[in-house]
Formats: C-alpha cells, sequence, structure tokens
C-alpha cells in the first residue's frame, strides 16, 4: 500500500482516535448531542490537526528539545484562534453551537498527541498525511456518534425527521448528558464484546494517557517520588 | 452580593457540574478515579490551581488584553499562562510546604492539560465575570469536579468487588456509573435558584 494512504487507512481505521486510541473524550462527549455538530467539531479539530502537524514537522529540527511542548503549545493556540475568528464569521451558527468548545481545541489531546507521538519524528509529508487520516477518523467517529445521539433522542437525522413521533418514541436522554456517557458505554462494550482492542482497557495510571507526551513525565516523576 | 456569589458557587459545583453537564476533564475523571483518595489528592489539587488560574486570567483580561484590544488572543495567552501557572505553584509548594506538595505533587503537572481549567477561564471572560466572580466560579467549579470524582471512586471501589458481564469490564461500566451519576445530577437542574 502506498505510504500515504496507509497513514489515512491507519487514521481512519487502525488507531482511529476516537474509538480506538480514546483520545479526545472531552469533545466527543460534548458536541455530539447532534450530527451536524458532529462533522463541525470534526472538521475544526482536522483544520488545526493537519496545519499543527505539517507546521511541527517542518520546524522539527529548529525547536530545542527542551522547549518543545510551550513551543508546540503556541502553534496549536495561534491555528486554534484562527480556525475559531473563521467560524466566528462564516459558520455563526454552528459556532454558537460548539461555544467554548472551540478554542479548547487547543487541549484536544489527539493534537499534541500526534504531534508528539509522530510529526516531531517525520517528513512533512507523512505528518500531512497523518494528519489527514487522524482528522478524518476522528470526524467521522463523531458524526457517526452524533447520528446515533440525534436519532435516539429526536428521530432526526443531520436535522430530518425520519421518523415521526407516532412510529417511534424518542428517548430525549440520548440528547442530554447523561446519553454521552450512555452511548459511549454501549460503543466501548460492543467492540470489547468483538473483541477488538481499544486503549480503553489498557492499565493505565496517572494521566490515563490524556496526553500521549505527559504519560511519561508522571511516570517518571512517580518513580521519583517512589525514592524519595 | 454574598447571596449571587453563592449562586455562582451553586450553580458552578451542582447545576452546571463541570464533569457531568459541561464534560470538561473527563480524562483524568476517568483515569484517576479509581481509589477514593488519589482522587481526594486530585480534586485538592484541582481546586488550588483552579482557583489561582481563574483569579490570574481575570487580572490578565482585564489589565492587558482588554486595555490593548487583544481579546482574540485569549485563549493562547491563557493557556501559556496557565502551563507557567502550574510549573510555578509546583516549585513554590516543593520549596515552602513539602507536606502538601507530597500530596498533591504528582498530579499537578496533569493539570495542565486538563482541559476544565482553560475552560473555567474561557467561560469566566464570556460571562463577563469580575474578579471576585471569577475567582468563585473557579473555586466553585473545583469544588464540582472534585465531588464528581470523588463520588465516581467510591462506586468504582464498589464495582471492583462485584461481577461485571465480560464486554462491560473496564470503561464500558465506569462510563455507565457516570451516566447514571449524570441524571442524578440533572436533578440540581430543577433547583428553583
Amino acid at each position: 500500500m502506498n505510504k500515504y494512504v496507509e497513514r489515512i487507512y491507519n487514521g481512519i481505521v487502525k488507531e482511529n482516535p476516537c474509538i480506538i486510541l480514546m483520545l479526545g473524550m472531552c469533545p466527543t462527549l460534548a458536541v455530539t448531542t447532534s450530527a451536524i455538530n458532529g462533522v463541525g467539531m470534526g472538521l475544526s479539530t482536522l483544520a488545526v490537526l493537519i496545519f499543527s502537524n505539517l507546521i511541527i514537522s517542518m520546524m522539527r529540527n529548529i525547536i530545542p528539545d527542551q522547549v518543545r511542548l510551550p513551543a508546540y503549545i503556541v502553534i496549536v493556540a495561534s491555528l486554534v484562534t484562527i480556525v475559531d475568528l473563521i467560524m466566528q464569521a462564516y459558520t455563526p451558527g454552528l459556532y454558537s453551537a460548539l461555544g467554548i468548545y472551540i478554542p479548547l481545541i487547543v487541549v484536544n489531546c489527539i493534537i499534541l498527541g500526534r504531534a508528539e507521538a509522530y510529526a516531531n519524528k517525520v517528513t512533512p509529508d507523512l505528518a500531512f498525511f497523518d494528519g489527514v487520516g487522524m482528522g478524518l477518523g476522528f470526524t467521522i467517529a463523531l458524526t457517526v456518534i452524533g447520528l446515533a445521539r440525534e436519532f435516539l433522542g429526536s428521530g432526526c437525522a443531520f436535522g430530518v425527521q425520519i421518523l415521526s413521533e407516532e412510529i417511534f418514541h424518542p428517548i430525549a436522554i440520548f440528547g442530554q448528558a447523561p446519553g454521552a456517557f450512555l452511548i459511549m458505554a454501549i460503543l466501548i462494550a460492543i467492540l470489547n464484546g468483538a473483541s477488538i482492542s481499544t486503549r480503553a482497557n489498557d492499565k493505565v495510571e496517572g494521566c490515563d494517557g490524556c496526553c500521549a507526551t505527559c504519560a511519561k513525565s508522571c511516570d517518571s516523576k512517580e518513580k521519583e517520588e517512589a525514592k524519595a | 452580593m454574598n447571596n449571587s456569589l453563592i449562586l455562582i458557587i451553586v450553580t458552578t459545583a451542582l447545576v452546571n457540574n463541570v464533569v457531568l453537564s459541561q464534560f470538561l476533564g473527563i480524562c483524568s475523571f476517568l483515569g484517576v478515579s479509581k481509589q477514593i483518595k488519589p482522587s481526594l489528592s486530585l480534586g485538592g489539587a484541582v481546586i488550588f490551581v483552579m482557583t489561582i488560574s481563574s483569579a490570574v486570567a481575570n487580572l490578565l483580561y482585564t489589565f492587558l488584553l482588554a486595555p490593548l484590544h487583544l481579546e482574540y488572543l485569549n485563549t493562547i495567552v491563557f493557556i501559556l499562562v496557565i502551563a507557567t501557572l502550574v510549573q510555578m505553584v509546583e516549585m513554590f509548594l516543593k520549596k515552602m510546604s513539602p507536606g502538601i506538595y507530597k500530596a498533591l505533587g504528582i498530579y499537578l503537572p496533569l493539570i495542565t492539560t486538563n482541559c476544565a481549567v482553560l475552560g473555567v477561564a474561557l467561560t469566566n471572560v464570556q460571562d463577563g465575570y469580575g474578579f471576585v466572580e471569577s475567582v468563585v466560579a473557579g473555586f466553585g467549579t473545583a469544588v464540582g469536579y472534585t465531588i464528581a470524582i470523588v463520588l465516581l471512586a467510591g462506586i468504582r471501589e464498589r464495582i471492583d468487588e462485584s461481577s461485571v458481564p465480560k464486554p462491560f469490564r473496564g470503561a464500558p461500566v465506569v462510563l455507565l456509573s457516570a451516566a447514571l451519576m449524570a441524571i442524578a445530577f440533572m436533578g440540581f437542574g430543577s433547583l428553583a435558584l
């Protein structure tokens, strides 16, 4: 397989950031009240991820190792601000629906995680396609979860009424906060039942792998503590 | 005045619980909630950092960003300030009070990437809170986080001793518990405030 196609396949299927790696849980749970919101969040993350991967990969030989995390954070935060302003101008409806979760893309573990785990080690072209793959994987997962919640919660799909209320009684709770936890629980249980291994069941401590980056520093820190 | 501050605490801690209705800080909520004691320590560290960072973020916004019309830079400024602040708090505690450092130490770096801290700073600006209100909101949110994570840890200690159907072992049963907690917390929404 072509190495670029391989990166995209890897992001969407093999290492889907949302479903297999369990990264970026906050936006996954928060904005998936409808399919449209899922698509919007997924695409804005995709945009940030592609450019952050690209820029970080191009600058991988310039940024000194000791200050790489603050440098990455500045790059990502600038990109997020750009996306935030663009969305505010061109898609005001979506912008107000996603609200605080747009600026919070900065602390989405997928972005720093990919920067640290992949983009700072490879050439820009590979990093770019990794960003595309991971971003698409995230978008698809959010859309599917959003679609499921929207359908169960109101009988709609992408805002269009599919089943009228006489045939199908909507389960309103799926559109509200608890539904997010519920649908994720069911999804992971199905994956477990089908014995598809996910990060959810790896033994994780401390940072819970929230950031691929910080897990390591916590480990060494815990060891230091234990010694002292 | 006092009434409105109490209102902010109740709203941020219970009605709009940061984890169970805002979905911020999910990573650590699911990750560090295996036992009650560590979750209490993490909760303590979050209360500490969130209260200070809300104060600092508010001062920065009022006296630096707003006068210079740089409001659009708030995401960049806040995340950098929070990251630095956590480092400084860590160094300060290590030097000044080793006791607290020992209890909270390993959880402090976790909090840098905890989206709840940045989330509160940004929400405070959006809601147009003043200095005192921001600090109170930060404190209330962190208390809400602590309540949620300690409750979940208590539930998980029990789950460990019961037999869970195989596909639901691990993450799914934790998420299900969180879902039931979220339903319970929705009850606070009907508080007549």
